[in-house]
């Protein structure tokens, strides 16, 4: 951080300023000519805030995809349709048992089992092949997201959360000022800050695995260099099966999230992997803290566009990607090679 | 199906080897018949009940016209054009069917007007899509709407909310596509005309899932909120509504308040309790014409399999494969001639159909009766449609002088202006 700052002193002062003031748009109470030349406070902070849990959910998705890129270079485009297949385990088991957190582990299980095998059936045969690994997991989302259609059916599932996670929250932020002077607090949807907090958790808690513990140690070695670390004894072929299932099933809690507090259909599983590829081209291949830096962009890109110019907004999304790649091809938080 | 299909196989296969001529002068064999619906995306439960429709229809005749078995072929779209497009391709110069039943959605129905001029000797009877310009800019010869477009729908809803519910602001939300806009353009000019204003216009992408920002940004100080919006997307709006603790009064646009949404899994439709709406049917009509028809869709299907009572597509697909069957009926199966005199039965033909009496202007666009209803909660505990009035004999220009219902244009984003007459 200091670095840094040392190096970069213009840009840190920039990036010091601009958070100034976005705190300030955030806390403060609007004047009515800020309020009159873009809105009311009310939309920009749920735009942030919907833009934040909707980054939440992408990370998810991208995290598990960017960690598998990360240790095995393998490019795994069925990881759209392992998201879909985890929202369907979902919808079902909290359809059957009526308990919405059962679906959680449930899918992960199911969905990383999934991992599990595609790991041992398919990457294992073609390791180091990255055109023929992409040719056959593209041909297997294809085959699976026809499966799905059949055994599922084209309808869209929604995954009703429980009880006391529906309805809005009062925030302590402030929206506006009625003319008695009473301050009116924003209301959010209490199921999107759950969903946030369960992400955020989620990103520290892999972050806290890969550091700090001895699992960590060898796959961060793995990412290093493989070959060294499987001469050292450590067996490389269980370190990549665990990978494989883990990263397979956070995309399945990933489904049962987006079924939650959006809706899963035929497509969604395309619209993930989309997602997940812009994601971890913006934050850098293989990096988690990128994917998360990434996810964020994204998903306030998308929901500041759809408020603010809604015909350009599938643009901002594709218009960040380009920026990126122009000037820094190897992501935000990339490593140079 | 299978049966059906095996069935006509072997007649096939048996005139082959009597060596007698196959579909040789046009009103012999099997009648082939391009189904076209939605059976992916946002609007597959709209397309699934579609086609209950047309087999509804088929059943009751005994899956025969004339003496020709039929075969229908079904195709799935998506609601985009290009889908539509592909998908009647494939019908028509793959298949070689006769008629098209179909498209469901709006904007695949302008494509589908386009592409009939390029086929000639085939009949597209439209299935339920509702945009003004299918039929209104450029007919075709061969196609042919039985059922209302979507401002005819709207005939009605604007002076109801306006004069008996007191909303004197609206602002509406719409999925950015061509029958939406008819929608809106339908209520506009009858609601501004009334005295009403329309303050802000909202469209969203078709299939749009998060609405989170939309939500926040639609106003607090309307009296109501139009809501146009259909199959998934309006399920998931109206529980992320709900999620956001909104509470405005709503108006409901057709496809809003249809089964297809009063019916969805989960607590979303609790929001549409109460909320006004219009369009070519009510649910809970008592014209025993629409009770014949609901016990006809419920015999056909068992319950699992379909839903509690038939939607506005199962309506308007039936609606219009009955009009096909009569007109097969009164030229004995005979489509010679590129098919000239069951064209010109369908001109003419006045259909009794469940929602009232439909005739054809001269554009082929569909004359009938619009319904202005209200959600209520049944004794069921389910939600339907009840009837508040009926307006008969609704045309295109919605009752507006031709040439002053040209001047306004073409539904749009921002069209019709809301003025206080047009």
């Amino acid at each position: 951080m200091r670095d840094f700052a040392n190096r970069y002193p213009v840009w840190t002062g920039v990036l010091a300023l601009l958070v100034v003031i976005l705190l300030w748009l955030i806390f403060a109470i609007w004047p009515p000519g800020l309020v009159d030349a873009v809105g009311s406070k009310k939309i920009f902070l749920s735009a942030l805030f919907n833009g934040i849990t909707l980054g939440g959910l992408y990370f998810l998705v991208a995290s598990g995809f960017t960690l598998i890129f990360g240790l095995m270079r393998n490019v795994n485009l069925a990881h759209g349709t392992l998201y879909l297949l985890g929202g369907y385990v979902g919808f079902h088991t909290a359809d059957k048992t009526g308990s919405w957190l059962l679906a959680f582990p449930v899918a992960f299980v199911v969905v990383g089992i999934c991992g599990v095998l595609l790991q041992v059936l398919v990457f294992r045969r073609m390791e180091g092949q990255d055109l023929r690994q992409t040719l056959v997991t593209i041909g297997i989302s294809i085959v699976v997201a026809d499966l799905m259609l059949w055994g599922f059916g084209g309808d869209f599932f929604n995954i009703s959360p429980p009880s006391w996670l529906s309805g809005p929250v009062e925030t302590f932020f402030v929206s506006s000022v009625r003319r008695s002077g009473e301050l009116v607090y924003l209301k959010y949807p209490m199921v999107r800050i759950v969903i946030f907090v369960a992400a955020v958790v989620v990103g520290v808690a892999m972050w806290l695995a890969l550091n700090k513990t001895r699992i960590g140690m060898m796959i961060r070695a793995g990412v290093d260099d493989r070959d060294m670390l499987s001469a050292t004894g450590a067996r490389i072929q269980i370190v990549f099966i665990g990978v494989f299932a883990f990263g397979a099933g956070l995309a399945g809690i990933a489904g049962v999230v987006g079924g939650t507090f959006q809706s899963i259909a035929p497509g969604e599983d395309t619209r993930f992997l989309l997602a997940s590829l812009v994601v971890v081209i913006v934050g850098g291949m293989g990096s988690i803290p990128g994917a998360a830096l990434g996810a964020l962009l994204i998903g306030l890109a998308e929901q500041f566009g759809s408020v603010y110019f809604p015909t350009y907004a599938v643009v901002l999304t594709f218009l960040i990607m380009v920026v990126v790649l122009a000037f820094r091809p190897e992501g935000l938080l990339g490593q140079q090679k | 199906m299978k049966k059906l299909h095996l069935g006509s196989l072997s007649a096939v296969a048996l005139m082959s080897a009597l060596g007698a001529p196959v579909l040789a002068d046009g009103h012999a064999g099997t009648l082939k018949i391009g189904a076209l619906a939605t059976l992916e995306g946002t609007y597959t439960q709209l397309g699934e009940d579609s086609i209950r429709g047309i087999t509804t229809a088929l059943e009751a005749a005994g899956n025969e016209i004339a003496g020709r078995d039929v075969e229908v072929i079904t195709v799935s779209t998506d609601g985009s054009p290009d889908s539509a497009l592909r998908a009647a391709r494939k019908l028509v110069e793959q298949d070689g069917v006769d008629i098209i039943i179909g498209p469901l959605s709006g904007s695949e129905g302008i494509a589908l007007r386009d592409y009939s001029k390029t086929q000639p000797g085939t009949t597209f009877i439209n299935g339920s899509s509702g945009a003004m310009e299918t039929t209104f800019v450029d007919p075709s010869d061969n196609f042919f709407r039985f059922n209302t477009d979507g401002a005819q729908w709207s005939v009605g809803l604007g002076n109801y909310v306006y004069n008996e519910k007191g909303y004197e602001t609206v602002a509406t939300i719409g999925e950015d596509y061509s029958f939406i806009y008819t929608q809106v353009f339908g209520f506009a000019t009858e609601y501004c005309a009334a005295g009403g204003e329309i303050t802000e216009r909202f469209w969203v992408p078709l299939g749009t899932k998060d609405f989170g920002s939309i939500i926040a940004a639609l106003p607090d100080d309307v009296d109501a909120i139009y809501l146009g919006l259909g199959g998934g997307d309006a399920v998931n709006f109206l529980n992320q509504y709900q999620q956001a603790g909104g509470d405005a009064n709503l108006i409901g646009g057709s496809i809003m308040v249809d089964g297809t949404v009063l019916n969805s899994e989960g607590s979303a439709k609790a929001a549409l309790t109460g909320v006004p709406s219009s369009g070519m049917m009510a649910d809970t009509s008592d014209d025993p014409r629409w009770t014949d028809f609901v016990s006809l869709y419920q015999d056909t299907f068992d319950e699992a399999d379909r839903f509690p009572a038939p939607t506005l597509f199962s309506l308007a697909y039936y609606n219009s494969t009955s009009a096909m069957l009569q007109c097969m009926e009164a030229v004995g199966g005979d489509l010679s001639d590129g098919q000239a005199g069951f064209r010109e039965c369908l001109s003419n033909l006045t259909l009794e159909a469940p929602n009232g009496d439909i005739k054809l202007d001269e554009n082929r666009q569909a004359i009938g009766s619009n319904f202005v209803v209200e959600v209520r909660e049944q004794d069921d505990g389910s939600l339907a449609t009840e009837v508040v009035s009926v307006i008969e004999n609704v045309n295109q220009t919605l009752g507006i002088d031709p040439a002053a219902f040209a001047a306004i244009g073409l539904p749009g984003r921002e069209t019709p202006v809301c003025q206080s007459s047009y």
